[in-house]
């Protein structure tokens, strides 16, 4: 091929952000920023309305996420034939659909709960667990987000369904201990508990030793010359496990099918809503990375949401739930062990601490 | 169909038993594995081809609990970020799904979509990879999953044609989130689609062509409910507020009343308000200590139709929130408890703080550092200093705790925030 036949190469239109408004839904976009009040006539359904006298009702339902393009297919088709061909998904991969008729609804809701698709999420409800990659498109991952959120949300599926929980309840779950996944009411992480074990064979090769000497928190990573050849090691007794080197270095991997567990943490908040946003704090660790259900994780989800449920107060979230009957109250209702491991020991540890003569017994 | 049924694909390929992965087929929520054993069974020559290894792959992993994708590089013409490029550490045995890059592209603002958009994704998607797309990534990008590193350009081709852009990856400016706000929200306070489009489109090549220290992020919410999670997951969150009282419709604080009862309306809205700014009236109506009211938030979500923000709307900003790596979360910091964002003006204001703050992360910042962090390491003040903001008392908890700082231009200090007071007051001050 001489030059003049080579294909030249198309310039990329760096369009950045779509413009929404031509997806958008009419009614919203004829009352973009004039909406009025809201309420929910059921769980799973929001009705909107404008100061213009303008309606709509959003029709929530939840979605494996990770969607195949017959399932995308089934639902621009029930968008079609029973709402108005507009979609949105929310952050936790709900898919909603708008409609300005009422009597739209019922019959939406019902041809989305006949194809498999649960109508719920909204309100004082369990809604979808905002998740990461994991095993299926995660070059670090430790288990399977998608697994784990299926049989959670297998088992949440009526907590989805109906709002009969003191508060919204968001769950999340993250592959490593990075925490794509979020805070959360309910954070199912991964937890590793030994140190990385190294390929010296390969550290060479693959790692930019000195960026990965960086990366560690805790200064346990030190250059050495491991069978003659230029590698890393690492000292045992200040790990703290946390995996941050594992992704410039593969060689250094921190997963194994025994020692990758998963801790649940409890108790974190982004909204401002009566207290200020909070991080979730340790519930328990150590618990197996048991694929493909998961049991010991779905039983102390399920022990927690139930404690939750029985106890909390109607607008509490599960962290101020638990801040007004105490960690003492928590532990004893959920029958979870505390430990030492509960005390923190990271940078700014001390905040951490009662510093008070305040006590729940 | 569980795999027992089928033996070879309609390719003639054998079907890779999926034991695992067959057990997540049951019970009431979607399931993912239905969908790839659909794409494996009914999908387009390439989405089948794909998928019966990816399913192999993937019960692989679940059988030896760990994963076995490894990094590289991978880009289109003109950019060099927003693919996520994935090889197989076992393609011996799973050779078709050797390569299984993710597309990141950025969703219109506030996610909304139409089916007609939504049927061109699949229809690319079909033809130039695996047919699996998420909605959305958690840094909210489109992900289109599963692609070889042939098909990548065709495929962004394919999606910039149809108006869609590549989003962010590795040290670049991340592809950002709003939520619904304007769009169908009242309780949305400022115009987020505005606010998200001006800053992204305008510091795109920051996104395009990585050069930053490490990732930044930008999201958007209408109010401090924070659906999208501002807060805890960006360097710059832009939550809406506002200044004035609170609005409130005593006929419908009457009816709410009438409806749920006083002492319910008492113990979740008077006794739940965060700085007591609440009490209800003996005639049922409310009354709102609005200087003591800190805008959270809780009482208009509880009487959505009796209470709503305020008239002079504006945005809060808060930098610095991050994820674990590697000091532990941080949750952003207000640096800004008020902006007006209504006018043009007010937007250009918006768009050159935003290019400043991601400028000097760019002059400061450690590499892989994110902003949270290089403030943690020369201290706040210092970055007000650099950013030329004012102190506010709404930027801390309380003030200082330790005697330990030099105070000998503490007098300058004071003049400097008495002379801002007045000029905030409207006084008239000397023009030196």
């Amino acid at each position: 091929m001489t030059t003049t036949e080579r294909v030249k190469p198309r310039m990329p239109d760096e369009v950045g952000v779509p413009d929404p408004f031509s997806y958008m839904h009419p009614v919203m976009k004829k009352n973009y920023g004039n909406w009025d009040w809201h309420d929910r006539p059921r769980p799973g359904v929001l009705h909107h309305v404008s100061k213009s006298g303008d309606e709509i009702w959003t029709v929530r339902a939840g979605t494996q996420r990770q969607m195949d393009v017959f399932t995308i297919r089934k639902l621009c088709d029930i968008g079609d034939e029973y709402a108005d061909g507009h979609v949105r998904f929310t952050t936790r991969s709900n898919i909603e659909f708008m409609v300005a008729d009422e009597a739209k609804v019922a019959p939406l809701v019902e041809a989305l709960t006949g194809a498999g698709f649960p109508v719920g999420g909204t309100g004082a409800s369990v809604t979808m667990i905002s998740h990461t990659q994991g095993w299926l498109h995660c070059d670090i991952p430790g288990t399977d987000a998608s697994g784990v959120v299926k049989g959670l949300m297998d088992l949440l599926h009526e907590e989805f369904i109906q709002e009969k929980m003191p508060n919204r309840v968001r769950i999340t779950t993250s592959c490593c201990q990075i925490n794509c996944g979020g805070q959360g009411d309910i954070a199912v992480n991964v937890q590793y508990t030994k140190p990385p074990k190294i390929n010296h064979d390969l550290v060479a090769n693959v790692c930019e030793r000195p960026a990965v000497v960086a990366r560690c928190p805790v200064a346990a990573i030190r250059p050495a010359m491991v069978n003659g050849k230029p590698s890393l090691e690492i000292d045992e007794k200040k790990c703290v496990c946390c995996g941050a080197c594992y992704p410039p270095c593969p060689p250094m991997q921190i997963n194994s099918d025994e020692s990758t567990k998963i801790a649940i943490w409890v108790g974190g908040k982004h909204s401002n809503a009566r207290s200020k946003p909070t991080f979730h704090k340790l519930a328990v660790a150590n618990l197996p990375n048991n694929a493909p259900h998961w049991p010991e994780v779905v039983e102390v989800v399920k022990t927690i949401v139930q404690a939750y449920k029985k106890d909390a107060k109607h607008w509490e979230r599960m962290g101020e739930w638990i801040e007004r009957i105490g960690w003492n109250r928590f532990f004893e209702m959920t029958g979870l062990a505390f430990t030492k491991h509960h005390i923190d020991t990271w940078t700014g540890a001390r905040k951490t601490m009662n510093t008070s003569a305040h006590v729940h017994f | 169909m569980k795999d027992s049924d089928a033996k070879q694909t309609v390719d003639g390929k054998d079907v890779h038993p999926t034991p695992q992965l067959d057990q997540l087929e049951d019970g009431p929520w979607p399931s993912f594995v239905t969908g790839l054993k659909k794409l494996r069974d009914e999908g387009s020559d390439n989405n089948r081809k794909i998928m019966n290894d990816l399913l192999g792959q993937l019960n692989h992993s679940y059988e030896k609990r760990l994963g076995f994708w490894k990094g590289g590089t991978v880009s289109v013409f003109g950019y060099g970020g927003g693919i996520i490029p994935r090889f197989s550490e076992v393609a011996d045995r799973f050779p078709e799904s050797r390569e299984f890059h993710t597309l990141r592209v950025m969703p219109p603002a506030g996610n909304h979509y139409d089916t007609d958009i939504l049927r061109k994704f699949c229809d690319i998607w079909e033809e130039h990879g695996s047919g699996l797309i998420a909605f959305h990534g958690q840094s909210g990008d489109i992900m289109f999953q599963g692609c070889s590193t042939e098909n990548t350009q065709k495929a962004f081709d394919a999606l910039n044609k149809i108006g869609f852009d590549l989003g962010g990856a590795g040290p670049a400016l991340r592809t950002a989130m709003s939520c619904v706000g304007h769009a169908r929200c009242e309780q949305s306070c400022y115009d987020e689609v505005r606010a998200h489009r001006t800053i992204i489109n305008k510091l795109l090549d920051e996104m395009h062509r990585p050069a930053l220290p490490y990732k930044f992020k930008f999201k958007f919410s209408g109010c401090a409910n924070d659906c999208v999670n501002a807060v805890h997951r960006a360097d710059f969150a832009v939550i809406g507020t506002w200044r004035d009282e609170i609005k409130i419709n005593q006929e419908k604080v009457k009816e709410h009343v009438a409806e749920k009862g006083r002492k319910y309306t008492i113990d979740t809205v008077v006794n739940m308000c965060p700085t007591r700014a609440i009490s209800l009236n003996d005639d049922d109506t409310l009354e709102i200590d609005n200087p003591s009211c800190v805008r959270c938030m809780h009482c208009i979500n509880v009487m959505t139709k009796a209470l709503s923000p305020g008239d002079d709307r504006g945005v809060s900003i808060m930098i610095g929130g991050k994820r674990s790596l590697k000091i532990g979360d941080l949750m952003g910091i207000m640096v800004v408890p008020f902006m007006k964002l209504e006018s043009d003006e007010d937007f250009e204001k918006l768009e050159e703080f935003a290019e400043n703050v991601v400028e000097f992360f760019a002059d400061n910042a450690l590499e892989h550092e994110r902003v949270g962090e290089t403030i943690d390491r020369i201290g706040l003040p210092a970055f007000l200093d650099a950013l030329d903001i004012d102190v506010d008392p709404n930027m801390v908890n309380h003030p200082r705790t330790s005697s330990y700082v030099r105070t000998d231009d503490f007098d300058t200090e004071a003049a400097k925030w008495f002379e801002r007071k007045a000029r905030e007051a409207g006084l008239q001050i000397g023009a030196d």
